[in-house]
């Protein structure tokens, strides 16, 4: 198994493609940490890694709260012993171009999608450099990447984690903490539904040269890879999931 | 690891006593493989590549465009012969590999194309020129293939190693600035083979069923700064 012995710690992950990336992390030998704050999803998603012979505990978390991510890695230290894994997976989107974002949507998307992460990866390098190391894994977004006529706060939100991912992978290089960015296109999630405005659905697909929406699996299997030894020389660098989208 | 994934494996090269090698190391311990020569900058040579893979094992399903050399000289002392040789093993050879699979992945309903680029197809350096020009056109020509051929399920993405402990390592004037290099690299420490092969299978296989016009950037971090 991938990830035998390792333990992860995976924000947002009561539905979506947190919610994959658990069961898959789980099914590849290691403990997981569902954190999220929709609980009662949260926790069946780790009764269902438990019912099918995983390990998993539950915490809930508001990424934008400093002491709940403290609290979140206890949780992984409680119940595991250690951390080695944190996929910083939570996020919103708001669809507002540029003067329809107001200040409270910008410091909204800002405060979960940027700074959830930032102090996420706070939270988590201590109890990494105990562990002799570990591997961040920053969910960004191709709208990390590029503009598009959808979005202002979301691609700001998206182009800090980004960047940030970078800075924190060269600072903790030494510690042997490896930091990288995920940087999904169009996924057939919740989050895809909500976001769907218009017709801008067929349009983007039309722009995507696989032509087609991806699957939650189909971003879990790169986070997995990021997460594993596998990949024990990558660190500050963008796994583009996009069937193309963003290579024209 | 190809082999040991459960893949027939083809494996290309100039040097005939090495490949073989390989081939009967896999074949001994349980794996399918077969060797072929093939020179990458000849076109006729490609097809026999793939025919092989055909008669052999039926089909084929992924090609790496692994082969390249590397010369060091600066803009100044890059002759035109070191420019033809370079753009046309490291370049060139990419192109008429993915040329000549893409009609078999076609038949057999898609496939998946890995080019080995570098990280000096994204940067430059005060060492080479022809190398860097030619892994910079590996970078995008990836983009492009990746595009035309997305339509018929074939995925194109490339890889971007850094100081990697292989030969190319050891060439007069990459050795000699090893140490700087690992300075300006933040894992300060050169990558290893596996390394670059476990991100290479990633892309591969159907784990990846979503990724094409990609850079799989494998380097230590050296090129996040």
């Amino acid at each position: 198994m991938r990830l035998e012995g390792k333990v992860a710690l995976i924000s947002g992950a009561a539905r979506g493609m947190g919610a994959v990336e658990a069961r898959m992390f789980a099914a590849e030998g290691a403990a997981v940490v569902v954190a999220d704050l929709l609980d009662d999803l949260g926790q069946a998603v780790v009764a269902e890694i438990d019912g099918s012979g995983g390990r998993a505990a539950y915490a809930h978390l508001d990424v934008t709260d400093e002491d709940a991510w403290q609290s979140a890695v206890e949780t992984a230290i409680t119940n595991f012993g250690k951390l080695d894994v944190l996929v910083n997976n939570a996020g919103i989107v708001r669809t507002e171009q540029v003067l329809e974002t107001t200040e409270q949507i910008w410091e909204d998307v800002m405060s979960i999608n940027a700074k959830g992460v930032f102090l996420g990866v706070k939270a988590a390098i201590p109890a990494m450099r105990a562990a002799g190391g570990g591997s961040i894994i920053n969910i960004s977004s191709s709208a990390g990447l590029t503009g598009s006529t959808q979005n202002a706060a979301y691609h700001a939100s998206k182009g800090a984690v980004r960047i940030f991912t970078k800075a924190a992978a060269i600072q903790y290089a030494p510690h042997n903490i490896r930091v990288n960015s995920v940087h999904p296109g169009m996924i057939d999630t919740d989050m895809l539904a909500a976001s769907r405005v218009g017709d801008v659905l067929e349009q983007r697909l039309s722009v995507t040269p696989m032509r087609r929406i991806g699957r939650p699996e189909e971003i879990a299997y790169g986070v997995l890879y990021l997460a594993s030894d596998e990949s024990s020389f990558v660190t500050g660098s963008e796994l583009v999931i996009d069937g193309g989208r963003t290579a024209q | 690891m190809f082999a040991a994934e459960g893949a027939a494996v083809v494996l290309a090269d100039l040097l005939d006593e090495r490949g073989q090698a390989v081939a009967e190391e896999i074949t001994e311990s349980g794996g399918q493989a077969a060797y072929v020569h093939l020179d990458v900058a000849d076109e006729a040579a490609w097809q026999c590549a793939v025919e092989a893979a055909n008669t052999r094992f039926g089909k084929l399903d992924v090609l790496v465009n692994n082969a390249g050399i590397v010369r060091t000289e600066q803009v100044l002392e890059t002759t035109d012969r070191i420019w033809e040789d370079v753009m046309s093993v490291n370049a060139k050879g990419v192109f008429l590999g993915a040329k000549a699979v893409m009609p078999a992945m076609r038949a057999c309903g898609g496939g998946s194309i890995v080019n080995i680029s570098s990280i000096d197809g994204l940067v430059g350096t005060d060492l080479s020129a022809a190398y860097h020009a030619s892994k910079g056109a590996v970078r995008i020509f990836t983009k492009a293939a990746a595009i035309q051929y997305a339509p018929y399920n074939i995925r194109v993405n490339s890889v971007h190693p850094g100081m990697i402990a292989t030969d190319m390592v050891g060439t007069p004037g990459v050795g000699d600035v090893l140490d700087q290099r690992l300075a300006a690299t933040p894992m300060r420490r050169i990558g290893r083979p596996e390394e670059i092969a476990y991100g290479v299978l990633y892309l591969a296989s159907d784990e990846s069923s979503f990724v094409t016009g990609s850079e799989l950037v494998i380097d230590g971090g050296r090129t996040a700064q």
